[in-house]
């Protein structure tokens, strides 16, 4: 069975995509071929950035199936209106209006066994894509992208997480920023969750949304801080007064952050940073054996 | 012609409230018979789409304008489907009255 952690953060920014990224190269080092990159920013995924080379192995659609009511059938009887709770359909019998909002279904399929007068059909529309790659150093990453002006984020999450190889060891999922119902999906089912937060007033209040996150759906984590020298010690501060585990320290450079902005990190760490992944990664597989 | 007009409260002393699908209350006017009506609106603290059912409760009545603070884009689609006309007012000092008062003029 594969051990799948989530690197997560509250606030953007603060290097989660940097993080999955050197775990990937520096884990794929020590177990082999078994480990998988998974981006579940759907919105905004990045990691492939990184990757220009990479081959595209397969690509995937995925639709959502959204009801459209037969005006010819249906009698105006509102149990589909009554069945649906996210207020999605729209039923105005003296002009004999019935329609779905796309944007408001959320493809549950009860307004389907409400209707008792066959008047209700699923149609299939695309929500976004779920491609894989292999890179040409033998890195596996996937990625969900959401089309533009979808609102369903978590639907398409889940299915990139269907797609997600039996094979893999070690799976990482590289979670959007925030701690909404896309972040709440991406951990949900995850057996430990990195939280990368940066050293400001800022990252410790989104650090400490994302820790009650965290122990809300009762997973354990620990802490990287990137950036570290700057901002103050304030997020040190609070992880010591919490107990709480700090997995590895990224100091801030200047130099990285270009190479960053020119889509060039992969194996571009230097020796000390890497020398810092290491030991994440260490501490990481203490943890996979006490699951094991 | 009837106007609906977003309502803090189901009387006409009450203030109007700018949020359309959000507001507790709907006043309906209608310019011909004078005639005022308050219909509850069901969805104030519905989760998901509380702009376009507001704009069902409009279609459902005959309604063929508008008066809140703003629409989202819902409520928009909607409203535009059936021609009824939005006005937008952001003055939420004024009660319902003001506001009927300055419909019959």
């Amino acid at each position: 069975m594969s051990y799948k952690i989530a690197i997560a953060s509250g606030k953007g920014g603060t290097g989660k995509t940097t993080v999955a990224i050197n775990l990937l190269v520096s884990w794929q080092r020590v177990i082999g071929e078994h480990i998988e990159l998974v981006d579940c920013d759907v919105e905004e995924p990045n990691a492939m950035i990184f990757f220009p080379e990479a081959q595209k192995e397969k690509e995937e659609s995925i639709l959502q199936l959204i009801p459209e009511i037969n005006r010819d059938s249906c009698t105006f009887c509102k149990a589909c209106v009554e069945y649906c709770e996210f207020n999605a359909i729209s039923l105005i019998p003296h002009v004999r209006f019935a329609e779905v909002n796309q944007s408001l279904c959320h493809s549950c399929g009860a307004c389907l066994v409400a209707c008792k007068h066959n008047a209700i059909n699923e149609i299939p529309y695309p929500i976004g894509k779920v491609s894989s790659y292999k890179t040409n150093n033998g890195y596996f990453i996937k990625e969900g992208r959401l089309k533009i002006g979808s609102l369903m984020q978590t639907m398409l999450i889940k299915e990139l997480k269907k797609r997600v190889s039996e094979h893999s060891n070690i799976i990482l999922y590289d979670a959007p920023p925030g701690t909404s119902c896309p972040v709440v999906e991406t951990i949900s089912d995850t057996d430990y969750v990195i939280i990368v937060a940066e050293p400001t007033l800022f990252g410790l209040y989104d650090l400490k949304l994302m820790i009650k996150l965290t122990r809300e759906v009762n997973l354990p984590f620990g802490v990287i801080i990137n950036k570290s020298g700057l901002g103050d010690r304030q997020v040190y501060n609070f992880l010591r007064e919490e107990g709480i585990q700090l997995l590895g320290e990224i100091p801030f450079s200047k130099e990285y952050a270009g190479l960053y902005a020119k889509g060039d990190i992969v194996d571009k760490a230097s020796e000390g940073i890497q020398e810092v992944y290491k030991n994440v990664v260490a501490k990481l597989s203490n943890e996979i054996m006490q699951y094991d | 012609m009837k106007t609906l007009i977003s309502a803090s409260e189901n009387k006409v002393e009450a203030l109007f409230d700018k949020r359309f699908g959000r507001a507790a209350w709907f006043c309906i006017y209608d310019e011909i018979s004078g005639a005022i009506e308050f219909v509850e609106n069901e969805n104030v603290n519905a989760s998901n789409g509380a702009g376009s059912k507001a704009a069902e409760t409009v279609i459902a009545h005959d309604v063929k304008k508008v008066i809140s603070g703003d629409f989202g884009p819902k409520a928009k689609e909607l409203l535009e489907k059936f021609e009824i006309q939005m006005v937008i007012i952001q003055d939420d000092s004024l009660t319902i009255e003001r506001i009927i008062t300055k419909l019959r003029k």
